[in-house]
């Protein structure tokens, strides 16, 4: 992680038109599966090179399809004796107020029929303005900001609800290929009604021109799918002289998520 | 503001992401990997390697668990993240550690269900785009495992890697230990519970 990649054609790390390429390839490939027929992919693909991690890191063997037992159709119950309120905002953590763009982030939890997931945990993670993580392992030369760990924790209402209030994160580079760098991003984590709606994702931004250049965001090769993790900018959020407000609302579920319905549960 | 009720609602599913390398200061919290102290009278061990298909460990992995307890039901009682020493949950996360290991304390689960007892595994990583879920039996239970509907569904070759392997009494504790090997020759059996039918 401390070394500075060395590009050599056929050795080295990939350069950027070389995974772009690669994006493309897969793309193309999602499109034309689509144009026979086949479905949309709705998820990201586990095996996908362009992101060199997942090469090691996916299963080779189909995953074997089973009917969930009752395990996965609970979940765990959490509730505000578990997380204290004052975990939503991420700006008063520390002695002085964090470095970067006050934003508050809100939306909704769902489930795959448009009800609210009532008083479920909902997390997140995230860089802080300068791109930077409170992590060891994130080494790269931007600063760390004393006044901000970029965590929070947070339990849904009534109807889903949730609002944080944060800063908005950096970019950042990694080291997938030569001059490799994240979309700002902010990691959520989310337990639904049942452990199969269990979901980590990341919420990115408007208009992000690194967008066609990441292998993360692109890992989810169809575009509609991929777009749903775009927050939206939403005035109406905004509040003056203090924050700007996103709207981003999560919807946790496969085509098979009503496993709580007596009258599914019967078929 | 909100999409209109007509979309079907598998087409407005909310992607995974990577949890990637950096949840460090989020996810993991104290207490986590310990669902019953472990000087409860009937704690287990549960443990094992996570690893990848170059057989090295996995050193930024996040394990979740979640099971019944011994009488085969499912918690309902709230403090998985500030736990009082004395509820079971049933929830458990643990991060691997530079040896890519992982240890629960956690309490034998019964029978939930038709099936024969299992910890529900669920694991998180770098390189990890959707996460994986898997489950954990234990061999002890093997009269029940013929029966079960997914031990049976799966080839008898591969079916060992649901099995945790109990090795008697270590430090006091029941120990199982259940390797995950994301790739591999003996490469964990990882479910689907989104496309059965």
């Amino acid at each position: 992680m401390s070394q500075t990649p060395r590009p050599r054609p056929g050795t080295g790390p990939a350069s950027q038109n070389e995974i772009t390429a690669e994006i493309e390839a897969i793309e193309a490939d999602a499109a034309a599966r689509v144009a026979a027929g086949a479905s949309p992919e709705l998820q990201p693909r586990r095996d996908y090179a362009p992101y060199r991690s997942s090469v090691l890191r996916h299963p080779t063997h189909e995953l074997v399809r089973v009917d969930p037992e009752e395990v996965e159709r609970f979940s765990p119950a959490f509730g505000h004796t578990d997380v204290n309120l004052l975990e939503s905002d991420l700006t008063i953590q520390h002695a002085g107020e964090p470095i970067g763009e006050r934003m508050t982030v809100s939306g909704r939890v769902l489930d795959g029929e448009g009800r609210p997931v009532r008083h479920q945990l909902i997390e997140l993670w995230q860089a802080n303005a300068g791109g930077r993580y409170v992590h060891k392992r994130d080494q790269h030369p931007a600063p760390l900001d004393p006044n901000f760990t970029g965590v929070g924790r947070a339990i849904t209402g009534d109807n889903g609800e949730y609002s944080f209030t944060t800063i908005k994160p950096g970019p950042y580079p990694w080291k997938n290929h030569v001059n490799a760098w994240r979309p700002a991003h902010i990691h959520f984590s989310l337990f639904g009604n049942a452990f199969t709606q269990r979901l980590i994702t990341q919420m990115y931004f408007p208009g992000d021109p690194l967008f066609a250049l990441d292998p993360i965001y692109q890992s989810i090769a169809d575009a509609d799918a991929r777009a749903r993790l775009v927050g939206q900018y939403d005035h109406s959020l905004s509040v003056p002289e203090f924050s700007l407000g996103y709207n981003w609302d999560i919807v946790l579920t496969g085509p098979k998520s009503t496993w709580m319905e007596s009258e599914d549960a019967d078929e | 503001m909100s999409k209109p009720e007509t979309v079907p609602a598998p087409a407005r599913q909310t992607p995974s992401q990577t949890i990637g390398p950096f949840y460090g200061y989020a996810l993991p919290y104290g207490g986590g990997p310990e669902l019953v102290p472990g000087y409860h009278p009937r704690a287990i061990r549960f443990h094992g390697t996570v690893t990848d298909g170059a057989g090295e460990p996995i050193l930024d992995a996040l394990l979740e668990i979640w099971q019944a307890d011994e009488s085969g039901a499912l918690s309902r009682e709230l403090g998985s993240l500030d736990r009082d020493g004395f509820t079971f949950t049933g929830f458990g996360r643990c991060a691997t550690t530079i040896a890519g290991q992982y240890t629960f304390t956690t309490l034998k689960p019964g029978a939930a269900g038709s099936a024969a007892p299992y910890i529900l595994v669920t694991v998180f990583a770098r390189g990890v785009t959707h996460h994986l879920f898997t489950r954990a039996y234990f061999a002890d239970d093997s009269a029940l495992h013929a029966t079960d509907a997914v031990l049976s569904q799966v080839a008898p070759d591969r079916r060992h890697t649901l099995i945790a392997i109990s090795e008697g009494v270590v430090g006091g504790a029941e120990s199982y230990r259940f390797d995950i090997a994301l790739q591999g020759e003996n490469e964990t059996v990882f479910l689907d519970f989104d496309a059965a039918r």
